[in-house]
């Protein structure tokens, strides 16, 4: 939760990127999700933690937000545009099922971060979502606040292949937009990312994070070696794909104990899946991946992440 | 009497499906209500639409339908009756009726004397059947893309639903969609409003009701006070106007509820880049509205319609907000556009290896190298015609033309395709032709568009398509149905209307001849070709099908010769020597295919004596033939047509008096031969017997 001190700030002052960050999982803790930690391995969007990707299969009810660092290595630009990263954070918040006021509950939410929306222009702006390559996609809308695109809000159809009942709303916040937005910034490095109450000294995001965009630009665009990107890439995809093999006969087999079932490795399966996305997006970052073979890749990965779904799914209902 | 609302409460719907949507929901209740005999004679229809709301009012609904009296007929009088009492055959009826027996009535019909009873039915009234038909109606709207939203998948809708409002007068009519209850409340503008339910008294207050909600229910007012709003921003701006853009109205009416207008304003350092960069990003991107100044040049402004009301601090807030995400993307822009031109398109062709054109073909490299040679083929049918232009410029610009999606601002703005490829030959001093016939290429991007302006535009544009087409047929991906996902149909559609505007004198023949596809596949594509020909003379130039059929049977590799020939039928078939012409020729095309079925022999004319009436035919024919000749060869397709309405009066006589189908097979043979050579020899322009006589 957060502290006191910092809910007490006055209004007028707009937040910093963690004032930011604690407001919302504030405000949606209060409201009766479970917080999580960002997943510790590199995923492009936080739809692919697995909070969200398997926790929105099968019937059970789950409420979760969580900020995510979100790894896009084809949109680094060297520390050097102001408006795009390498690596950018997502407040992610699943409400599965839907509450019936949940367009309501997330306009509340933005008054929690110091939006007044009386001052201010908002719509819900047509916006359907898919995936191909974790076999999900939903409809829903941008939300554009004066003509900024804020939050993707998703009402998940699918995902992993598998129909959803029920389905899901998936809020999306853009953590970094949403910042430059409040303070009014127009470059994301000058974004305020905490000020010490005792002295009133100023930490940028630029302070914290300049560095890594820069480095990992170099890395991602210059340094990476394709050969070993593609032979982590297969050794990931053939460690996943034996896993998913023996999940298949586990599953099939009538007669297979239940706690067998339970402490099947699934969720490693998918870190696995995770990994091949990743090295997918520095080899396409890296220019090693031609038009032709994408779609290949992109179905190689799909495979993996149906594959884990629908063992994931079994899983559960055993 | 009553009135009748009905108020789907929605999450936004999508702009794009609005509109169609709330015809469609108007059209559902109007034919529900007739069908069930609810309407009155002056009833009035009236429906409305917010992103958040579906509704319909029906001023003029009947409380119930009118009572009916049906007329029942059962057994024989006889039967039924012995002795003047009833028997149990009249009970049973009776019962059956739902009458006493007492009620029974003698009906005497043809076929003798019957038990009658009269059965009054009474209507069912409008709440009742409303509650019970009007959610099935509600379900049956056509929805682009549609979702499931609650547990167990009930339904599909475009968005969930709500809330629901059905009012007959200030009665809620107990029905149920989507698993809501209808009420009386209705919800007003998100923020100006709030959360507080807008209680309707009576179906008719809902306008007015809703009005003092900060939601304007009704989209031509909405359309006309964001067009009143945006002129009174540009105002502000001395000699300043607005781009007009009806499609980008229609979309911000569908996206609004209580609109209104900011004027903002960019760093006019920004007009630097192209124009068409920048209308493309506050257009399509931020759905903007372009300021122009009074010579019709951008100015640095912009102009955003917002879903609110707000005071003059909250302007300035929104002013200032959209100006700043403006701002980053023509930044964005900017530092593609400086970026891209560290590369040359010159030096881009080499990188075409990496794009992929289509999996099984190749990739744009491949497509480029083709694309040219087609351009130069296409070139020489159209350099030995005496048309000059430049040939280099041709083959520089097919080499050139698909460099641009190697672009980083065409990977940003894929929509301005061949647009950027042509800025960027421009800057890089390629020349006006090149540059002009890149940006061109693909035009007309609809029927409506206008086509390349040079020769070496619509050489370019010709070649491009013509090779997608016969490519794609070539790997089986003609279209079907339906179903054409490499769109083309529009591609070839596009070759028609270049070849229909444009003075290029080529044929569907040089055109598959300069694209090199094999004999078979030919014959596939030009079959394809004939029929966009058919779709553009019947749906874009307007031409009856009778018309269309006629011309193109005589004849469809020519497209401008093929616009001549219907422009003068269509004036030609007016005049009665004309339409008995065409009849006879639809008589001269069934004996000949009499005969062929009795496989008659046909002769010539000259074998016998034939009759006076026949050989007249005969001699008016060989007269007229070369002056017939001489006009088609001068495309005077008019006179060429009025010279052979002439034939008429001999044509006339020669059925009167002849019989063709003569006993005499020799006679037979000569009549069948004569009439053979008048119809193949008048047949060139058109095929006569196509048109509908009346």
């Amino acid at each position: 939760m957060p502290s006191s001190q910092v809910l007490s700030r006055p209004k007028t002052i707009p937040l910093t990127f963690q004032e930011l960050l604690f407001r919302l999982q504030g405000f949606w803790a209060e409201r009766g999700c479970v917080l999580q930690q960002p997943y510790d391995v590199e995923v492009g969007a936080g739809t692919m933690a697995p909070e969200t990707f398997l926790r929105v299969l099968g019937p059970k009810p789950y409420k979760v937000g969580y900020a995510q660092p979100s790894r896009r290595p084809a949109d680094g630009r060297y520390g050097e545009n102001p408006n795009r990263l390498f690596k950018h954070t997502q407040f992610q918040l699943i409400l599965k099922p839907p509450p019936v006021n949940v367009q309501e509950l997330y306009l509340q939410s933005l008054e929690a971060i110091g939006i007044d929306l009386s001052q201010h222009d908002l719509k819900f702006e047509e916006d359907n979502w898919e995936s191909p390559a974790i076999g999900a996609w939903g409809v829903g809308w941008q939300v554009m606040l004066d003509g900024l695109e804020i939050t993707q809000f998703t009402y998940f159809q699918q995902c992993g292949g598998l129909e959803l009942d029920p389905i899901c709303a998936e809020l999306t916040y853009g953590l970094e937009r949403i910042a430059a937005f409040l303070q009014d910034k127009d470059s994301i490095y000058e974004i305020v990312w905490a000020v010490d109450p005792e002295t009133g000294a100023a930490v940028t995001y630029g302070d914290v994070r300049l560095p890594e965009e820069l480095q990992f630009s170099v890395y991602n665009f210059e340094f990476a070696e394709v050969d070993k990107l593609w032979e982590h890439f297969r050794l990931y995809e053939a460690e996943a794909q034996t896993l998913l093999a023996q999940a298949g006969a586990l599953f099939a087999r009538e007669d297979a104990d239940v706690v067998e079932k339970r402490r099947f490795p699934l969720l490693a399966t998918y870190e696995l899946a995770l990994k091949c996305s990743h090295l997918f997006n520095l080899l396409d970052a890296r220019g090693a991946i031609s038009v032709t073979e994408r779609v290949g890749v992109i179905a190689r990965i799909r495979a993996l992440a149906v594959g884990v779904a629908k063992a994931y799914a079994l899983q559960q209902a055993s | 009497m009553a009135d009748f609302l009905l108020e789907i409460g929605l999450e936004e719907v999508p702009a794009r499906m609005i509109a169609g949507a709330e015809a469609e929901l108007g059209r559902r209740v109007n034919e529900l209500l007739t069908r069930e005999r609810l309407l009155s004679s002056g009833a009035k229809l009236t429906t409305y639409s917010t992103p958040r709301r579906l509704a319909v009012l029906v001023e003029g609904v009947l409380a119930s339908q009118a009572d009916t009296e049906e007329q029942l007929t059962g057994p024989s009088w006889k039967v039924a009756f012995k002795d003047g009492a009833p028997t149990a055959a009249a009970e049973a009826f009776a019962k059956k009726a739902g009458v006493a027996v007492a009620a029974l009535e003698k009906v005497t019909n043809a076929k003798g004397e019957y038990v009658g009873a009269k059965v009054k039915r009474h209507g069912r009234a409008a709440n009742e059947l409303l509650a019970a038909e009007l959610p099935k109606e509600v379900a049956g709207i056509y929805w682009a893309k549609n979702m499931y939203w609650r547990a167990g998948k009930p339904e599909r809708f475009v968005r969930p639903v709500r809330w629901v409002v059905a009012l007959l007068d200030a009665a809620v009519v107990p029905l149920e969609i989507a698993g809501i209850k209808a009420g009386n409340t209705s919800r007003g503008h998100r923020i100006l409003h709030g959360e507080v339910p807008v209680t309707l008294g009576k179906a008719t207050d809902y306008a007015e009701a809703l009005r003092k909600a900060f939601v304007v229910v009704d989209v031509a007012e909405r359309r006309w006070s964001i067009c009143k709003a945006l002129d009174a921003a540009t105002r502000t701006v001395p000699g300043a106007r607005w781009r007009e853009d009806d499609p980008l109205v229609e979309t911000v009416v569908h996206l609004t509820e209580w609109p209104s207008v900011v004027l903002g304003d960019f760093d006019p350092e920004y007009l630097a880049l192209p124009e068409e960069v920048l209308v493309t990003v506050m257009r399509d991107h931020q759905k903007y509205f372009a300021v122009e100044d009074a010579n019709g040049k951008l100015a640095p402004h912009f102009l955003a319609v917002l879903n609110t009301k707000v005071d003059d601090k909250g302007r300035e807030i929104i002013r200032h907000g959209n100006a700043r995400v403006l701002t980053a993307r023509f930044k964005d822009a900017r530092f593609f556009w400086d970026f891209d031109q560290k590369i040359s398109l010159v030096d881009r062709v080499e990188s075409l290896k990496n794009v992929t054109f289509q999996k099984e073909l190749g990739s744009y490299y491949w497509k480029t190298k083709e694309n040219r040679a087609v351009a130069h083929q296409l070139a020489s049918f159209v350099s030995a015609c005496g048309i000059v232009f430049d040939l280099d410029a041709l083959l520089k610009a097919a080499e050139l033309a698909k460099t641009d999606l190697t672009t980083e601002l065409v990977k940003e703005f894929t929509e301005l395709q061949g647009v950027i490829g042509g800025l960027y030959a421009e800057s890089q001093g390629l020349g006006e032709i090149v540059s002009k016939a890149i940006y061109d290429q693909y035009k007309p991007a609809s029927i409506e568009d206008s086509i390349p302006s040079t020769v070496v535009g619509q050489l370019l544009g010709i070649a491009d398509r013509i090779q997608t087409i016969t490519a794609m047929f070539e790997i089986g991906n003609a279209p079907t149905g339906s179903k054409d996902p490499f769109a083309l149909r529009r591609a070839a559609n596009s070759i028609v209307k270049i070849l229909a505007e444009s003075g290029l004198p080529l044929t569907w023949s040089n055109i598959l001849l300069s694209a090199g596809s094999n004999e078979a596949n030919n014959v596939q594509v030009s079959a394809f070709l004939a029929e966009r020909l058919n779709f553009y003379l019947k749906d874009v130039r307007g031409f009856a099908y009778d018309v269309v059929s006629a011309v193109l049977a005589a004849g469809a590799d020519d497209v401008r010769d093929a616009i001549a020939r219907a422009e003068a039928l269509t004036a030609a078939r007016e005049s009665d020597d004309f339409a008995a012409i065409s009849a006879a020729f639809k008589r001269i095309k069934n004996i000949l295919r009499q005969a062929e079925e009795k496989r008659f022999a046909v002769g010539l004319p000259k074998d016998v004596k034939l009759a006076p009436e026949a050989q007249m035919l005969a001699d008016a024919a060989t007269a007229l033939a070369p002056e017939v000749a001489k006009l088609r060869q001068q495309r005077a397709y008019g006179e060429a047509l009025a010279a052979i309405a002439t034939l008429r009066p001999v044509v006339d006589t020669f059925f009167d008096k002849v019989m063709v189908l003569d006993p005499d097979p020799a006679i037979r043979g000569a009549n069948l031969g004569l009439i053979k050579e008048v119809l193949l020899g008048f047949s060139d322009i058109a095929d006569f017997s196509e048109i509908v006589t009346g």
